[in-house]
C-alpha cells in the first residue's frame, strides 16, 4: 500500500508551533542567565502567548493535517481560554517566582508553556490520536509542576496523587477509545460519526462492547474533569500544588477536558444519546455524574477551611453545571458550555490570582485568615467578592449569564423533546445547589468584611499579581453587562462540533 | 424624552463617584450621598410631572436591543404603581441617608455606596417591562441589603444576613426557572424570542403550566413580601439591620413582592391566580392574624413593627387577590402607607436607639415627660399605623376590608381583626414607652429629638396626614392602572373561557358527525 501524506498547511499550525518554540527559549534563557533571569522570565512567557494570541487571530480557521489538525470556530475559542489561563497563572507567579522557586524558573514557566500547547493541539484535532496525544502533552507537565515545591510534603503528595490519577485516567480513557476503534473501524471523529450511525443498530447486538466504551470514556474524561466519583484528587492537588498552578489546573485543564469530552461524546458518539441505545446512552449517564457534582461539590465545599479546597469543591461544582449545557445537547447548550467557560476564566482565576497574593504576603491559605481583610486591602477584597459573587451565579456579573445560557439551553430542550423532559430535574438540581453555592462563596465575603477586627495583613496593589486581577474583574463585570461579542463568537461552536439539535 | 434611565442610574453614577473620595473624608462622602439622594428625588418629582394621570397603559416608554442575540430590551414604563413607588423610593432614601448622619461611623463610605447602588436597583424594579432586565435589577438589590445587615446591623448580623440573602436567592432561583419556560414558551407561540412582559402577558398558557408558573413567582414574591409561612427571615433582618436598612427594607423592600404580584403573577397567569385566590387569601388572613398576635408578646420595639409588618403585608395581599377595584386600589395605597408608616417607626426607633442602646420596651416608661416631640410624632405615627381615620392607613384599610367584604364575606370577618389586635399592640406598646412615670432612672436626662431628626420626620407625618384626607391624587394616578390590570385578568380568563366553550362545541359536533368516520379510520390502521 502507498503511503500518501495528508495535504497539509502550516499556517494554522503556526501558534502551536510557535508557542513550543517558545517554551524552549524560555527554559534556555533561563539556564543561559545562569539561573538569575529573575522576573524577566515570566515576563518573556507572558509575551510569548500575547504573540501566540497574535498568531491565532492571523492563522485563522482552516485544515492543518486533515482532521488531525484544525481550526475551526470552537478550538479557536478554547485556544484563547488556554492562553488567557496561561496568562493569569504566570501572572500570578510572580510572588513565587521571588520566594519559592529561584532556581528553577525556566522550568516553571516553560512547562505551562508545554502544557498549553498540549492543550491547544487538543482543541484542534478531530481524531482520537491526536486527541490523546494533546491530552497527556497537557497533563504530563502538569505532573512535574504540581510536585514543584520538592521540600513541601503536600506539593509532592499533590504530584504523586496526580500522576496517578492521571495515568490511571488516561489508561481508561484509551481502553475506551480502542474499543470503539474496534467498533467502528476508525479513528477519524467525524468518519465514526457516520460509521456509527449506519450501523448503530447492530451495535446494541454486539451488546456490551458500545456500553463499556461509553463508561470508560465517561470515567477517564470525568477524571480529568473531577466530576463526581472521580473527583477526591482535586482538593488534595490543589490544596498542595502552588497556587497559580491549581488555578492552572481549575480553569485550563478543565477546558480541556471539555472541549476533548465534546469532541468525543458530541462529535463521536451523537448517536449514543438516544434513550434507544439504551444502556449506552451517555446523556442520563452524565446527567446523573453532573447532578452528583453539583451536590457533592457544593455541600462539601461549605465545610472547608482552607480556601484552595474551598475552591477546588467549588470547580467541582462547577463543573456541574457546565455538564448541564452539555447533556441537554443542543446548539444553545453548546454555546452556553463554551460561554460558561469563558467567564469562569476571569472568575476562577481572578479569584485564585486573590489566593496567591495573600498567600503571597501572608504564607496562609485558611480562609480564617482572611478575617477582616477589606479594612487594610479594599480591593483585593471587593474584586474578591466579585468574582465569588459572579461564581455565585448573581448578576449583572459574567457568571450569572453563564448559568442563565446553561439552564436556558436545559429548559429548551427538556420543552422541545418530551423525552429530555428530565431534564427538568437536572435544572432544578442546579438551582437548589445555587443557594448551598452562595452560602459557601458569601462566607467569604462576610469573614473578609462582617468584623470589627482589622486584618494585620496588607496586599500590595502595585504588583503583576495584582494587574491578574484587574484584569479577570474587568472580564467579569464588562461580560456581564455586555456579553453579546462573545455570544456572537460562541454561537459558531455548535456547528464545529457537530451539535444538530437547534 | 427618556426620563427613566437618569433616574435609576443617577444613584449608581453617584455611587462610582463616591468610590473616588478618600475615605477619611466621612463628611464630604455623607454630604454628596445625600446631594445624590436629593437628584434622584428631583428627578423622581419630573418623572411624576410628566407623567400623564389620564393616561393608560404604560408611560415614559423607553425600548433598546440590548443582547439582541436572546431578544432582551432594555425597555422601561411606568404606570400609576410603579410611579407612586418610586416616589416613595426617592424619598425613603432620603430619609434613610439622613437617618445614618451620626449613627454609621465605621466604613461610612462602603455603607453609603450600598445605599446608593441599593437605591437604583430598586427604582430599576420598578421601571423595568423587560423580564430579564427586572430579574437583573432585582438582583442587583440583594448584594447591597447583603452589606448593609451584615456590616453595620445588630449582634446577630451574620446570621440575618446570610439568612435574608438565601431566603431571596431561593425564591429568585425559581423565578429565572419560570422566566425560561416563558421565554421558549413564547417563541413556540409566536416564533420570536422576547422577554418583553407586556407581550408575553398576551400569549395563552395551557392551565397547568401557568399553575407551575404561578407557583415559582408567587414563591419569589410570597418571600419577599414575606406572606406566612415564609416570614421567618424577616423579623431577623429587620431587627439586626442598621435604621436605615430596616427603613428601606420595610418601605420598599418588601413592596417588590406585593409590585412583582400585581405587575407580573397575576396579569401574567390569570387561570392560576384564579386558582390560587383561597390559597393565598387564607395565607394572608393567617399572615394578618398571626402578625399581630406575635406583635403583641415583643420585648422589642423593634422586632415589633417587624411583626406588625408581616401583618400588614398580609392586609395588602390580601386586597391582592381580592381582585376587584376597590381592594386592589386600596391595597396599592396601602404599600405606600405602609411605606410611610412603617419606614417612619423604624426612624423613631432608630432614634431612641441612638439614645439609650436599648430597644426593649420594659427599659422605657415615661418618655413623654422627657421627649415631648419625640412621643408627638411617635403618636401621630403609631395611630397611622393602627389605621385612625384622618391618617393614611385607614384609606388603605378601609378599601381593602371593603373589597375582602365584597369577594368572601369571611375574609373581611377575619381580616378585620387585624384592625383591632393592631390598636392593641400598637397601644399597649406606646403606653408602656411614652406614658407614666420615668421609671429608669437613666431615661430622665434624654434629650429630644433635634433638628435634623425633626426634618426627617416632618415630611413623612405631612404624607400621613395629606394621603389621610386628600388621597385624590393617588387614587387618580393608580386608578388606570389597576383598573388594566384587573380588565386584563377578566379579559383574559373570559376569552379562554368562550374559546373552551367553542372548542367544547366543535368537539361535541365532531364527534357526533365523524363518529363512524373515526371507526372506521381505526379499523384501517389495524
Amino acid at each position: 500500500m502507498e503511503f500518501q501524506l495528508p495535504d497539509f498547511d502550516l499556517r494554522v499550525m503556526m501558534p502551536e508551533i510557535f508557542l513550543f518554540l517558545w517554551a524552549l527559549v524560555v527554559i534556555t534563557f533561563d539556564l543561559s542567565t545562569k539561573r538569575r533571569s529573575g522576573a524577566a522570565v515570566a515576563y518573556l512567557a507572558m509575551f510569548g502567548l500575547v504573540i501566540t494570541g497574535i498568531l491565532l487571530a492571523v492563522a485563522g480557521t482552516g485544515a492543518g493535517f486533515g482532521a488531525m489538525f484544525f481550526n475551526d470556530a470552537a478550538s479557536i475559542f478554547f485556544k484563547v481560554i488556554f492562553l488567557g489561563a496561561a496568562f493569569m497563572a504566570i501572572g500570578s507567579s510572580f510572588g513565587l517566582l521571588r520566594q519559592k522557586i529561584q532556581h528553577h524558573r525556566g522550568e516553571f514557566f516553560g512547562l505551562i508553556l508545554l502544557s498549553t500547547v498540549g492543550m491547544m493541539f487538543l482543541a484542534s484535532s478531530n481524531e482520537l490520536l491526536s486527541l490523546y496525544i494533546g491530552l497527556e502533552l497537557t497533563t504530563i507537565p502538569l505532573f512535574v509542576c504540581a510536585a514543584f515545591f520538592k521540600d513541601n510534603r503536600l506539593s509532592v503528595e499533590a504530584g504523586i496523587k496526580y500522576l496517578i490519577i492521571g495515568a490511571f485516567s488516561s489508561a481508561l480513557l484509551l481502553y475506551g477509545l480502542s474499543l470503539l476503534y474496534g467498533l467502528s473501524g476508525t479513528t477519524d471523529l467525524l468518519q465514526m460519526r457516520i460509521n456509527i450511525a449506519t450501523t448503530h443498530l447492530n451495535f446494541r447486538e454486539i451488546g456490551m462492547l458500545p456500553m463499556i466504551s461509553v463508561i470508560m470514556l465517561v470515567a477517564g474524561l470525568g477524571f480529568k474533569l473531577a466530576l463526581p466519583p472521580f473527583h477526591q484528587w482535586a482538593p488534595d492537588v490543589y490544596e498542595g500544588s502552588p497556587t497559580p498552578i491549581a488555578a492552572f489546573l481549575s480553569v485550563g485543564s478543565k477546558a480541556a477536558g471539555l472541549i476533548a469530552f465534546a469532541k468525543i461524546m458530541i462529535n463521536g458518539l451523537q448517536v449514543f444519546y438516544d434513550q434507544v441505545m439504551a444502556p449506552s446512552d451517555w446523556g442520563i449517564l452524565v446527567a446523573v455524574i453532573a447532578s452528583a457534582a453539583m451536590i457533592w461539590g457544593n455541600v462539601a465545599a461549605i465545610r472547608q477551611a482552607n480556601i484552595k479546597r474551598m475552591l477546588a469543591y467549588s470547580s467541582i461544582a462547577q463543573a456541574g453545571y457546565i455538564m448541564i449545557g452539555m447533556v441537554a445537547l443542543n446548539e444553545l447548550g453548546m454555546a452556553a458550555v463554551s460561554f460558561y467557560m469563558f467567564t469562569y476564566l476571569f472568575a476562577n482565576m481572578g479569584a485564585f490570582a486573590v489566593v496567591a497574593i495573600f498567600e503571597d504576603t501572608t504564607g496562609s491559605t485558611q480562609i480564617s485568615s482572611y478575617n477582616g481583610l477589606a479594612k487594610t486591602s479594599p480591593f483585593h477584597a471587593a474584586s474578591m467578592s466579585v468574582f465569588l459573587l459572579s461564581l455565585a451565579g448573581i448578576p449583572p456579573l459574567a457568571g450569572f449569564f453563564a448559568k442563565y445560557y446553561v439552564f436556558a439551553s436545559a429548559i429548551k430542550m427538556a420543552g422541545a423533546a418530551d423525552d429530555k423532559s428530565w431534564l427538568y430535574w437536572l435544572v432544578g438540581v442546579g438551582l437548589l445547589t445555587s443557594v448551598f453555592a452562595l452560602y459557601y462563596y458569601a462566607n467569604i465575603i462576610k469573614t473578609m468584611y462582617f468584623t470589627t477586627d482589622e486584618s494585620p495583613y496588607r496586599l500590595s496593589v502595585a504588583s503583576p499579581g495584582s494587574a491578574m486581577v484587574l484584569i479577570g474583574l474587568i472580564g467579569v463585570l464588562l461580560f456581564g453587562l455586555y456579553p453579546t461579542p462573545i455570544l456572537e463568537f460562541a454561537a459558531g461552536i455548535p456547528e464545529a462540533l457537530g451539535v444538530v439539535v437547534p | 424624552m427618556d426620563w427613566l434611565t437618569p433616574l435609576i442610574f443617577a444613584p449608581l453614577v453617584g455611587a462610582i463617584i463616591l468610590a473616588f473620595v478618600p475615605s477619611k473624608q466621612t463628611e464630604t462622602i455623607k454630604g454628596v450621598a445625600l446631594i445624590i439622594a436629593i437628584i434622584t428625588f428631583i428627578l423622581s418629582l419630573f418623572v411624576y410631572a410628566q407623567f400623564d394621570k389620564l393616561g393608560a397603559g404604560m408611560q415614559l416608554t423607553v425600548n433598546v436591543p440590548w443582547i439582541t442575540s436572546l431578544g432582551i430590551h432594555y425597555h422601561l414604563g411606568i404606570d400609576g404603581i410603579s410611579l407612586l413607588l418610586i416616589v416613595l423610593t426617592t424619598v425613603l432614601t432620603i430619609l434613610a441617608i439622613l437617618s445614618s448622619w451620626r449613627s454609621i461611623t465605621e466604613g461610612v463610605k462602603g455603607f453609603f455606596v450600598s445605599m446608593l447602588i441599593l437605591t437604583s436597583g430598586m427604582i430599576g424594579v420598578f421601571c423595568a417591562l423587560d423580564l430579564f432586565l427586572f430579574y437583573i435589577f432585582w438582583e442587583v438589590m440583594l448584594i447591597p441589603m447583603y452589606f448593609l445587615i451584615g456590616i453595620w446591623g445588630g449582634p446577630r448580623r451574620v446570621y440575618a444576613a446570610i439568612k435574608f440573602v438565601l431566603f431571596t436567592m431561593f425564591g429568585s432561583l425559581l423565578m429565572l426557572v419560570a422566566i425560561l419556560y416563558l421565554y421558549f414558551q413564547y417563541h413556540s407561540f409566536a416564533g420570536v424570542y422576547t422577554f418583553d412582559m407586556l407581550k408575553l402577558m398576551q400569549m395563552p398558557i395551557a392551565i397547568n403550566p401557568q399553575h407551575w408558573l404561578f407557583v415559582a413567582f408567587a414563591l419569589a414574591f410570597a418571600i419577599k413580601v414575606p406572606l406566612w409561612p415564609f416570614h421567618t427571615w424577616l423579623p431577623d433582618a429587620h431587627v439586626q439591620a442598621p435604621t436605615a436598612g430596616s427603613v428601606i427594607l420595610a418601605g420598599v423592600l418588601l413592596k417588590m413582592g406585593t409590585y412583582g404580584f400585581i405587575r407580573i403573577a397575576m396579569p401574567m397567569f390569570p387561570d392560576a391566580t384564579a386558582t390560587f385566590v383561597p390559597y393565598i387569601a387564607i395565607l394572608s388572613v393567617i399572615a394578618i392574624i398571626y402578625g399581630a398576635l406575635v406583635s403583641m408578646v415583643q420585648k422589642d420595639i423593634k422586632s415589633l413593627v417587624a411583626f406588625s409588618s408581616v401583618s400588614h403585608m398580609g392586609f395588602v395581599m390580601l386586597g391582592l387577590f381580592a381582585l376587584n377595584q376597590e381592594a386592589v386600589q386600596g391595597a396599592v395605597i396601602q404599600m405606600i402607607n405602609h411605606g410611610i408608616s412603617t419606614g417612619a417607626l423604624f426612624l423613631l426607633v432608630g432614634m431612641i436607639y441612638e439614645r439609650r442602646h436599648t430597644r426593649l420596651i420594659a427599659e422605657f416608661g415615661g418618655l413623654g415627660k422627657v421627649m415631648p416631640v419625640f412621643s408627638a410624632f411617635f403618636m401621630i405615627v403609631m395611630l397611622s399605623s393602627i389605621g385612625l381615620p384622618f391618617t393614611n392607613g385607614f384609606v388603605g384599610e378601609f378599601l381593602i376590608l371593603l373589597g375582602a367584604f365584597k369577594a368572601n364575606v369571611w375574609y373581611g370577618v377575619f381580616a378585620a381583626t387585624g384592625v383591632i389586635l393592631a390598636a392593641c399592640y400598637m397601644l399597649w406598646m406606646y403606653q408602656r414607652v411614652v406614658f407614666g412615670k420615668v421609671t429608669n432612672p437613666e431615661n430622665e436626662k434624654l434629650t429630644d429629638i433635634n433638628w435634623r431628626e425633626r426634618i426627617i420626620l416632618i415630611p413623612l407625618v405631612v404624607l400621613i396626614f395629606f394621603i389621610g384626607i386628600y388621597p385624590t391624587p393617588l387614587f387618580e394616578r393608580t386608578e388606570p392602572a389597576v383598573r388594566q390590570v384587573i380588565a386584563h385578568i377578566e379579559q383574559t380568563r373570559q376569552a379562554k373561557q368562550d374559546l373552551e366553550r367553542i372548542d367544547e362545541r366543535t368537539l361535541a359536533l365532531r364527534e357526533g358527525a365523524g363518529l363512524s368516520q373515526k371507526v372506521t379510520e381505526k379499523g384501517v390502521t389495524r
